[in-house]
């Protein structure tokens, strides 16, 4: 077996210094009765030849979204992602190091994270990052559980825009709490009022922007409603690359801000691993979840950087702990730090002004079919159209010609009424020009 | 720990660059900025007519701007300050640090599966569904339970997908059981997921020999207790030799048995959690099944589920259909009892990639192998150094040896010292100060990939420190010397936290 140093020989010799006659000495706490006697129904050990044979059969029954042209985002975008960050993550260094608990051997990773930190904060206009979250739908979870402990109240209003799957992960983990979710309905063409579901026990507002329909919104005055009765304003980002060209949700007043990072330098891995960005104001800080960061010196005066802050986490708190959360993102905050240093200001907005432009050159192509409308009055790279027929046949028919037309608002609110002709289409810079026109004639096809 | 004895001056010649041959100082990403300069040409669209209303960004974003070359020089540096599995034993109790077959990710880079969306149309990702109930298939048959829920994101994620099923079955019976026992011993996600579950934690205490106490376990039991959770084999590197006796008394009470799976790779192959009555489990893919740790994650927490948990699985569900694999992605139908929806998507597929890599090269032989290399290299350890440190118990232990420091006693030298120390030889440290119910635990978990030889240069340094220790302790208070840094100052750290880098006020004025 080539992953197992210890020959024969050496097993022997172990046993012989510990002064066991066989291994199954070494278990013989294990009950007699439960030890197994007869091999497993499973198969023996392969080769590497094998196993990447096998295992290339397998990805070969998949179609990849670059064998295809795909237009799917709604939570997960596919962009290009410089070689240069694959190598990085891959070096054994990083790959292969642990959470940084020994801060004297550990500064590369630390001072990474720092760095993330710091980038996340920049992104979201916020004071304070941590180190990172499992994906954005649990960091929209955590964010809701920490407004509730800062404000001590329990009612959640919720938009009925944000992505439903990041509204199910907050009702999976309030679900055995005392929280009071007051969940809106999808608003597939804008004109959502949350404001007046704000009130004295009102915890805090979690909306998305751009929405799940692609939607901007313009949360200076929600938040403002929001501080006036006491409550927070959670602002959820599906697509981070957005934050290269709209206005940053801490600058419209948002007290927690959660991303999903997926974008910046990792792909789309059939939804993970991916990356929870959590930012909030500096004020919240004792209250956050998650690792976090911190700047210091070591005993010679020279600058470092330690794990920080760590009385709010599970292995000092235990049951009083602000988050269970222990492994998190790191390698993937990695791949977000690495991207994020090769595009810097620069880079970042010619790549949201890619994307967006990209999207608009669609939206006005999608706009010609005949009985095709486009809903959105704005949006970044992301929309919904509707189309004079059912989406989710019309994106069967279009997924056997390998164009993936979009997600139909059905697959993601299959409960709600008026949404089954709607249909969220995603763009980025690796939409080519020549995939949008087969796009639009076979979309012509299938609705005519 | 927090506090750090004041160090010694270090010995080491300072240089005029501050660097020490292959140890290169490097400045943070946001000191090297020339702004306007970028790493990545991408192709300015020509003009056209925005559509992002009223919210196009007008204040600058303020990342810096860095070419390729100096990026990868950058972080090739950071990673030199870093120590890896890679480059030596990682001897980190109850993190299981063993080798990460690059085949795994070699693999997990092919585009059939990493270049997939989770809302493509299921028609297209019948392979990464196959692979999801094949993955699910190894895991039934290693554990013996009858379901595997795929969605958690990690071991913490995977404990509360478990205890989130124990209070929704409760629940669906009619009972309100509000009281969780938790041994002393156990990680501290293992309380803090409990208590996010609303439920009031209580610890039952070890014996003398480092495991459960059984009696007190059985006092503690009652008509509103809905759960146990302890870890097997535990957190003194201990086999819980009591399980079916546990197992049988939180039976007879009405409550669940959630074993926290962290340690499964001491036991893979040789035996089934379900033989010994447990009823759910998580395990961590990036322990047992060799995922890389990536620096604290990602990580990947598959939940073991009897038949009566099953039912509250978390969404989706992978299942068979009429034309292949299906994913239920709502409470509806046979989910409708589900707990719901965890994360965003599916579970962690890169992770599912590698576990299942490693699976098939492994096979039932090579995993049975693992649990009793890792056993064995334990042992071999616990045997090798027992003359000089002090085992916390007495006897065999299963993957993991711990000590504690009564081996230090007299001579001024705490775990942290010792563990410092072991820095400058060239070692990672042991896990330390856990579990807390031994005094000053050392908990040293060798894992199956390292070689008799590696653990006798590991052995011998331990025993060389040990004795040096005894004779003279004081060097040991400023160690370690010869890392890239030296102590750092953790209390400063977290009374006036610094968590990011600032322009400092010239810069900022002039932008």
């Amino acid at each position: 077996m080539r992953y197992l140093p210890l020959t024969p020989t050496d097993r022997q010799a172990m046993l012989a210094t510990i002064g066991a006659r066989a291994i199954d000495d070494l278990f013989r706490d294990v009950p007699e009765g439960a030890r197994l006697s007869a091999p497993l129904d499973l198969p023996d050990h392969q080769g590497e030849l094998e196993v990447e044979r096998e295992m290339a059969a397998l990805a070969a029954k998949n179609v990849a979204a670059g064998a295809a042209a795909s237009f799917i985002g709604s939570g997960a975008y596919r962009h290009h992602v410089p070689a240069a960050v694959d190598h990085i993550i891959q070096r054994g260094e990083f790959l292969t190091s642990y959470t940084p608990y020994q801060p004297e051997i550990s500064q590369g990773t630390l001072q990474y994270l720092f760095e993330f930190q710091t980038q996340v904060a920049m992104l979201t206009g916020m004071e304070v990052a941590n180190a990172s979250m499992y994906d954005g739908a649990t960091a929209c979870a955590e964010a809701v559980l920490m407004a509730r402990r800062i404000t001590r109240r329990a009612k959640v209003v919720i938009s009925g825009n944000l992505h439903s799957h990041w509204r199910d992960a907050v009702a999976t983990a309030t679900r055995y709490t005392d929280s009071k979710l007051d969940v809106g309905a999808p608003a597939a063409n804008g004109g959502e009022v949350l404001e007046s579901h704000i009130d004295s026990d009102t915890a805090c507002v979690v909306v998305q922007n751009p929405d799940a329909f692609g939607r901007l919104r313009d949360v200076s005055g929600l938040a403002e409603r929001c501080h006036a009765a006491g409550a927070l304003l959670v602002v959820a980002v599906t697509e981070v690359v957005s934050l290269g060209a709209i206005k940053s949700p801490g600058e419209m007043g948002a007290d927690i801000v959660v991303c999903e990072g997926q974008s910046i330098g990792n792909g789309l891995n059939f939804g993970g691993p991916y990356l929870g960005l959590f930012a909030t104001r500096e004020r919240f800080v004792r209250q956050m979840p998650g690792r976090l960061c911190g700047e210091t010196v070591d005993a010679d005066g020279r600058r470092g950087f330690v794990l920080t802050l760590s009385t709010r986490e599970q292995h000092i708190r235990r049951e009083k702990a602000t988050s269970n959360i222990c492994t998190n993102s790191g390698l993937c905050a990695l791949a977000f730090t690495v991207h994020m240093a090769l595009l810097g200001s620069e880079g970042l907005k010619r790549l949201a002004r890619l994307n967006h432009y990209k999207a608009t050159m669609l939206a006005d192509r999608l706009s010609k079919v005949p009985g095709v409308k486009v809903l959105n009055d704005t949006f970044f790279n992301e929309f919904t159209v509707a189309l004079p027929k059912p989406a989710a046949a019309v994106v069967e028919t279009l997924a056997a010609k390998k164009i993936f037309a979009g997600v139909p608002a059905t697959r993601l609110w299959p409960e709600a009424r008026g949404l089954d002709n709607m249909l969220v289409v995603a763009v980025t810079e690796t939409s080519h020009k020549e995939e949008m026109v087969t796009y639009c004639e076979a979309l012509t096809e299938a609705v005519r | 720990m927090s506090t750090n004895p004041p160090a010694a001056p270090s010995a080491v010649p300072s240089t005029f660059t501050g660097n020490k041959a292959l140890q290169i100082e490097e400045p943070l990403l946001f000191e090297q900025d020339s702004p306007g300069r970028t790493g990545v040409d991408i192709p300015d669209p020509p003009p056209f007519q925005h559509r992002l209303g009223g919210l196009a960004r007008v204040t600058p974003l303020g990342l810096p701007g860095l070419s390729e070359p100096q990026v990868i020089r950058h972080f090739t540096r950071l990673s030199q300050k870093n120590y890896a599995i890679d480059a030596g034993i990682f001897p980190l109790g109850s993190c299981t640090m063993k080798h990460n077959p690059r085949l795994n990710e070699k693999v997990a880079r092919l585009p059939g599966f990493a270049d997939i969306h989770p809302l493509q149309p299921v028609s297209t990702v019948q392979g990464a569904l196959e692979l999801m109930d094949t993955l699910a298939h190894w895991l039934k048959t290693l554990t013996g339970l009858p379901a595997i829920a795929l969605a958690p994101a990690a071991g913490a994620h995977g404990e509360f997908c478990g205890m989130a099923t124990i209070r929704a079955a409760h629940a669906a019976a009619g009972q309100n059981r509000m009281r969780v026992l938790v041994p002393e011993s156990a990680h501290g996600t293992n309380p803090a997921t409990a208590a996010a579950l609303g439920y009031h934690v209580e610890a039952i205490p070890a014996n003398e020999r480092g495991r459960v106490d059984v009696a007190a376990l059985k006092a503690k039991l009652g008509p509103d207790v809905a759960a146990i959770m302890v870890t097997n084999p535990n957190t003194c590197g201990l086999f819980e030799d009591e399980i079916v006796a546990i197992a049988e008394a939180t039976h007879a009470a009405g409550a669940y048995f959630y074993c926290d799976g962290a340690n499964f790779n001491a036991i893979v192959g040789k035996v089934r959690p379900a033989d010994l009555g447990i009823d759910v489990m998580h395990m961590n893919l990036h322990k047992t099944f060799s995922t890389p740790h990536g620096g604290g994650g990602p990580g990947s927490g598959p939940v073991a589920l009897a038949a009566a948990l099953a039912p509250f699985a978390p969404l989706p569900w992978v299942v068979h259909g009429d034309k292949g694999f299906n994913l239920i992605e709502t409470a509806t139908g046979e989910a409708s009892r589900s707990i719901g929806r965890m994360k965003a998507f599916h579970g962690q597929m890169g992770m599912f990639v590698r576990a299942l890599t490693y699976m098939l090269s492994h096979g039932r032989d090579g995993l049975k192998q693992v649990a009793e290399d890792a056993v064995l290299n334990a042992n071999y350890l616990l045997a090798r150094l027992k003359g000089e440190l002090s085992p916390a118990f007495p006897g065999i232990c299963m993957h993991e040896a711990l000590f504690d420091d009564r081996f230090l006693d007299g001579t001024g030298v705490s775990t942290l010292d010792f563990a410092k120390a072991m820095i400058d030889e060239g070692f990672h440290p042991t896990t330390i100060y856990f579990p807390l119910v031994v005094h000053g635990a050392m908990l040293m978990e060798p894992t199956e990939t390292e070689s008799k030889a590696s653990l006798d240069q590991f052995a011998d340094a331990l025993l060389s420190l040990a004795r040096r220790a005894k004779s003279n302790g004081e060097p040991f208070h400023s160690a370690p010397t010869m890392s890239p840094r030296r102590r750092l100052d953790e209390t400063r750290a977290a009374r006036t936290p610094v968590l990011r880098w600032r322009p400092s006020a010239p810069k900022q004025a002039a932008e």
